[in-house]
Parts: C-alpha cells; structure tokens; sequence
C-alpha cells in the first residue's frame, strides 16, 4: 500500500487584493494533475463514513476512485447518481462539516478535498460532455404529475429525482429566473450563476417542465393545483422573508435587508448599472449586520462594489461565527473589518432620511441560550458610534407566509415554517409534502436537497401505491 | 413571455397597454398590481391593474412615463413582447357595501380608481368620485369613471376643464355638506393622497389610499418597499398596497421614493443618449 498523503492540495484562488474588485469567481478549481493527485489520497476505506456524512448519500469514494482511474465518465456517473447538482454542492457545501468532518484521514491529517473534487467532476462533465449527449436513465412514465413549488436546492432536487422516477413535473417558480436563493443570493464569486443555469438546464433536460413568474398562492392555490390533475405538491419555498433589527431609524435610505441587497446584485446584476436598470447604493463606509454566510456574501459583494470601508458587525465572538470557516477567512483575506461583540443599538439620518451613522452597544457573552451558545448581554453605557453610509440586515429569513395562508390544512409553527415529516417530508395535508429552508427556517443547500430527495422517495411510494 | 396586444396614447405622457395574461387575468382583483420587466436587463417595477378580463384573457394596464422602464415600454409597439409580467400581487382592495364611498382619483390615479369604483358599486355602495389632474389634456376614462360612478365631480388645476381645483376642496366640501360618507379611497401621486388624508382626517372618515413606493420583487422578498402605517413597518408589496391614510408616515415614503433619484436620472439619460445614437 502507499505511503499515506496526509496534506491536501490546495485549490488555487484569484488573489485576494485582485478578487476584491471583481465578481469573478474567487476559487479557480483544480487541474487535472491536481485533482488526481487529490484523489489518490483517498485510501478507499471500507467504512465509507464520508457517505454517511452526506446528506444525499453521494458514492464518495467511487467517484473518487474513477478520478484517480481518470475515468471521468465513470466519476461522473457514480456522483450524479445521488446527486443533481453536484457543481453548485462542490462550491456551496459546509463539506467541512459533513463528508469531509468524518474522513478516516482526518483522523491523522487532512480529510480528501471531496468537495474541490466534486466540483472537478462537475465541472469537467460541464466542459466535455454536451447536455444532449450526457445518458441519463428514466424509469417508464407513470402518467402522474406533480407539482413542485419555488426552483431552489430543495425542489430542484425533488424534481429531477421524480423526473427520474418516471412522473410529470411542473415546477412553479415566483421570480423570472429558476434557482431561487441560488440566484438571487449566493452571489457570482462564489457561485457563478452560469453553473446554476447549467443545473436548472439538467433538471429541465431531464424533462421537467419549468414555469416562471408563476406564484402559487396568488395564481393557482395548492388546493387548485391538486383540483386540477396535480396528484402530489412539493413546497419548497425556501425561507425568503428578511429579518430586521427592529431598531430606531431602520427605514432610513441606505438601509438594506440582505435579500435586497443580494436581489439587486445577483438578480438584478446592479453591480452592471447602468447597463443593467436597476440601481444599487454602494456607499463609502457600509456595515453588515450578521455572522452568517449570508452576511460574508454582502460584505464581498459591497467591497467589490467599490466601498472604502466594509464592516462586519456580530453580537457574539469571532468562535461562534455561524459562516463556514473558508469564507470568514476569504472576507479577512479581503479586508473586512469584523467587529464582534457589537451590536447596532440605533441608526442616525441626516434631514433627507439618508443614514449617516449608526450607534452600537458593546457586548459580552453570558450563559448559554437555547442554541447552545453563549447569549449576548449588552454592556450597559457603552455606547459608540460608527459612521456608515450603508448598512445591510444579515439577521436571517423567515419562510414567506403567501402558501400557508392560502393552503387551508397546512400546520405551521410560530417561527413560520411548514411542519412536515423530517424522514419523509410529508405535511400533515395530504397530498402535500413540504422541505427545505420552508420547513428547516434557514439553512443550507445540501439539507435542502437531502429534504428533497426524501420527499422525491416518499411521494413516489404514494404515486406507486 | 406576454405579447400586447392593443396600446394607445391617452394623453400625452399616459398609455394604456393591453397585454395576454390569462392566468394573471383569471386571478386578477380591483387594487392588485403585476410587477413587470422589460427584458435581460431590465429593472422589475409595479403597475397597477386599470382592467382585466379573464374570459379574453387580458390584462389593461395604464402607466406614466417617469423613469426608463416606462419610458421604454411606452415606445413598444403591439405585437411586442414583454419578457416578464407577474401577478397578481398584493392584497386586493377591500370591497363590501359600506354605504357611501368616495373615491379621489388624481392624475394616473383615475387607471386603479376604475375598476376599484366598479366593485364597489356592484357590491352595493353608492360611489360619489372626483377626478382631478393639471389641465384638461391631461384627463383620460372621464367616461368610464362616470358609468362606475353615481356621481362625478371633476377638477383641473388650471380650470381648462370641469371645475378650477384641486381635489381636495370637493372631497372637503362634500364631507361638509352633511352626507354620510363611509369611506374614502384616495388613488393619485403620494402628495396629493397625503393631503386628501388630512382633509378627512378631522372628519373620522376611514381613508384607503394605495401607495407606490420602490419595489424589486414585489413578493416579500426584499423589503425595498417598507413603509411605517401607525408606526409599524409594513411591506407595501404583500400587506399593501393598501393602507389607512391617516396612519401613513408620509414623508418617509417620499424619502424614500427619493432613494435612487440620482440614478434614475443617470439611467434615463444614457437611455436617451442611446436613442437618439439609433435615429
């Protein structure tokens, strides 16, 4: 047997002074050479914990082998098998924290780049393999259809995999673009959006029908669709509804929730204003709110837009930052001040309601919360101002309330999300399977396309009973 | 993507473009508005419906040329395309038989005020409305404002037509003169709703007005279009946009209105730029 490798390859990333003032992709993926190399780290072991560390069961270690073996077809094959998405998972995943966190080489040094592997593959499928020639296996149509609502992780997921099961797929999608948060909010240097169309394309290749601007709830209702020659409907619609501070002054011009701002970059592309129409304000001196993934994208993206002076103001420490660690490090990288144990207290317009400032408190950690972590107390007389021109709410979203309040049935939770089955993803409405952000509140890609997937399985076993 | 079909200059400045929607139309109610974007790199903005039918499957809409989307839109031709057309979105005007409701139309205001008065009217109200705009070649749907209405009372700025004010001494003079009026709704620019609120404010009449502040989504997503009703924050696109006037901040919503002016301007002109390099 070989020596072990216990040190992985780094993937090459546009410098972090260049990268700061553009929305090129900041990780550049690996070479061929890279890749195999990576890949011949794997020691193929039989416990195969990375797969179980996986929300969607991915073939871990036999697309690994097939890259080693530089079968690509094969790797592509043994990934795409569980997975639909894989380029938009080999960027976005908290790998760290799932298939990589469980590697038996982490054990003694660094776990396999899986995820800078799964986005090779994807990516080297993308690249040589044109969609019309890519064999992808359908089951024979069952003549059922099914309706899936919002075009995010979740539901793209759930569509292809009863594509692949054999039934007619509408999927409804409110925007004029399908993707959902993969569009609007991750933005173009982490997740270009040419790589999700290449997704959305699969999904629709595959022969799910796609319908745009079409806003279940307002148009057809849940109930209608089911009326109506649906047999079963997926809900997943994400968590779209923005968070605020609910602090003095939060409606001051210059004042943006994430979604927004995200909205109008990735969406609206106002970081090419004017050639595109919609506007964005940028700012000298901006501050974002939050520690999440969400708050480090607004950060970079209003960098990039050319503020002198980007803030990241958190409650609690640097350690109980929720953002993966790979893109606090890219947003230090990059310049961003983060200022922990702050929070803002009130914000401060000039006479033409623009924001000029904004007053925060000092804080410190006191006893765990409910979430495990330590709960922010402000420190009373500490007040200090900061001057900003802009400020972004990365506070977190909240299911948008337009399909519980018009599908009567649906349970719902005080926080707004839908109640379903975590195994299966069924709502206590039958016929109506829920996952995702929807029912989770906020969280990430993958468990999204886990909780779609699930549903896929338990909504074919309807379908078939 | 949804072909017009018919198109026709008002008045100057004032379109009327009829556009295939039949799922939109078939859902459509009087206060609801589509959120509309030209192509690729167009800006999402809202229109509010004047009329729909659901059987031909059409949606009316009516709109000023202000800043570039509407600019452009106003030189499509019918049999054009326009790539996005969403809704029907917002909450629909309440309609149930108040008694008398007065509805206050000024400028573009008369497109919505339309098929709100028609509603109301079916459901049992008798609807006294005043239509104002700045002079008499501004004013449009006189007609069927009339045939909605019970009674019409209309007012220039300039006198050019119908009587000399603005319409705010009507809608005081008729709260004054003793009838019971039940409700108000007031459609028009931000100003003139401001001022018709505080004319009926004293008289305890309950005041709709529909507001227009900036939106990208139109669905919740965002927040862009955050107003303060009673001191609270709402968002205009999926709790509006209708709102009790008298509880409106009126001049955060005309701040905020302002948010982009700087830009709109920019926009608009290389707009212009551009069409007059194609000429």
């Amino acid at each position: 047997m070989a020596k072990l490798n216990l040190n992985r390859m780094e993937m090459p990333r546009q410098d972090a002074l260049k990268r700061g003032k553009n929305f090129n992709e900041v990780a550049l993926g690996y070479t061929k050479e890279m890749a195999k190399e990576e890949a011949s780290r794997c020691i193929q072991c039989a416990k195969r914990p990375c797969t179980e560390g996986c929300p969607v069961m991915v073939d871990i270690p036999e697309f690994i082998k097939a890259v080693d073996e530089d079968n690509m077809p094969e790797a592509v094959r043994a990934l795409k098998g569980k997975n639909a998405l894989p380029g938009i998972c080999g960027r976005v995943c908290p790998q760290e924290v799932q298939c990589e966190a469980v590697c038996t080489l982490g054990k003694k040094g660094a776990p396999v780049a899986i995820g800078r592997l799964e986005r090779y593959v994807a990516d080297w499928e993308r690249e040589n393999v044109a969609p019309a020639e890519r064999n992808i296996e359908l089951a024979p149509a069952t003549g059922r259809k099914v309706a899936v609502v919002g075009s995010g992780p979740a539901s793209l997921t759930a569509a292809a995999d009863l594509t692949k099961m054999g039934h007619t797929v509408t999927i409804f999608e409110a925007l004029h673009v399908a993707g959902g948060v993969l569009m609007y909010g991750i933005p173009e240097f982490r997740l270009p959006k040419a790589i999700v169309q290449g997704e959305v394309e699969y999904v629709h290749s595959l022969g799910a029908e796609i319908k745009l601007n079409s806003i279940v709830g307002k148009l057809n209702t849940v109930d209608e669709l089911l009326e109506n020659g649906y047999s079963a409907v997926f809900l997943g619609t994400g968590a779209g509804l923005p968070m605020f501070l609910n602090c003095p002054g939060e409606n001051l011009n210059g004042i943006y929730s994430a979604n927004e701002f995200l909205t109008r970059i990735n969406l609206m592309k106002a970081y090419r204003f004017p050639e595109y129409d919609t506007p964005v304000r940028i700012g000298k001196r901006v501050a974002v709110i939050g520690g999440g993934n969400v708050a480090m994208d607004s950060a970079r993206c209003a960098l990039r837009l050319g503020a002198e002076k980007v803030y990241i103001i958190y409650r609690r420490s640097e350690v109980e930052l929720p953002a993966r660690h790979e893109e606090v490090e890219n947003a230090q990288e990059e310049g961003i001040d983060f200022r922990f144990l702050t929070n803002p207290k009130q914000f401060i317009g000039d006479e033409n309601n623009n924001l000029v400032a904004m007053e925060c408190y000092q804080m410190e950690l006191g006893e765990p919360d409910s979430s495990g972590r330590r709960r922010p107390i402000v420190k009373e007389g500490s007040e200090f101002k900061i001057d900003i021109d802009v400020a972004i709410v990365a506070l977190g979203t909240t299911p948008n309330p337009l399909i519980a309040q018009t599908t009567a049935g649906l349970n719902t939770t005080r926080h707004g999300t839908v109640v379903a089955d975590e195994s299966t993803g069924k709502t206590v409405k039958a016929g109506v399977w829920a996952g995702g952000d929807v029912v989770t509140g906020a969280a990430t890609v993958i468990s999204a396309m886990g909780a779609g997937k699930r549903a896929a399985a338990d909504i074919d076993k309807f379908l078939r009973s | 993507m949804y072909k017009i079909l018919h198109i026709e200059q008002l008045v100057p400045g004032i379109h009327l473009f009829k556009v295939a929607a039949p799922e939109v139309a078939k859902k459509a109610q009087a206060g609801q508005f589509v959120v509309v974007r030209l192509d690729e790199k167009g800006e999402r903005i809202p229109l509010t419906f004047a009329d729909w039918d659901a059987k031909e499957g059409t949606v009316t809409i009516i709109f000023m040329e202000v800043g570039t989307t509407t600019h452009r839109l106003a030189r499509m031709k019918a049999g054009a395309y326009i790539t996005d057309f969403v809704g029907p979105l917002g909450v629909p005007t309440h309609v149930e038989k108040f008694g008398t409701v007065l509805c206050v139309a000024g400028g573009v205001g008369v497109a919505p005020i339309v098929p709100i008065a028609r509603a109301l009217k079916q459901a049992g109200n008798k609807v006294i409305t005043i239509m104002g705009s700045r002079s008499k070649n501004l004013l449009f749907w006189e007609e069927r404002l009339k045939s909605a209405s019970d009674k019409l009372i209309v007012t220039t700025d300039d006198g050019s037509y119908g009587r000399k004010a603005l319409v705010t001494e009507p809608l005081k003079e008729t709260l004054e003169s003793g009838e019971k009026i039940d409700r108000i709704i007031a459609i028009g620019p931000s100003i003139m709703m401001k001022f018709c609120a505080a004319t009926s404010k004293p008289f305890g009449v309950k005041t709709i007005v529909s507001l227009n502040p900036i939106m990208v989504d139109g669905t919740g997503m965002c927040g862009c279009c955050r107003v303060a009703v009673g001191g609270v924050t709402k968002f205009a696109c999926v709790e509006g946009p209708d709102f009790d006037g008298h509880q409106v901040d009126w001049n955060l919503l005309a701040a905020r209105q302002r948010t982009y002016t700087a830009e709109e301007k920019q926009s608009l002109e290389q707009w212009r730029c551009q069409c007059g390099e194609q000429k």
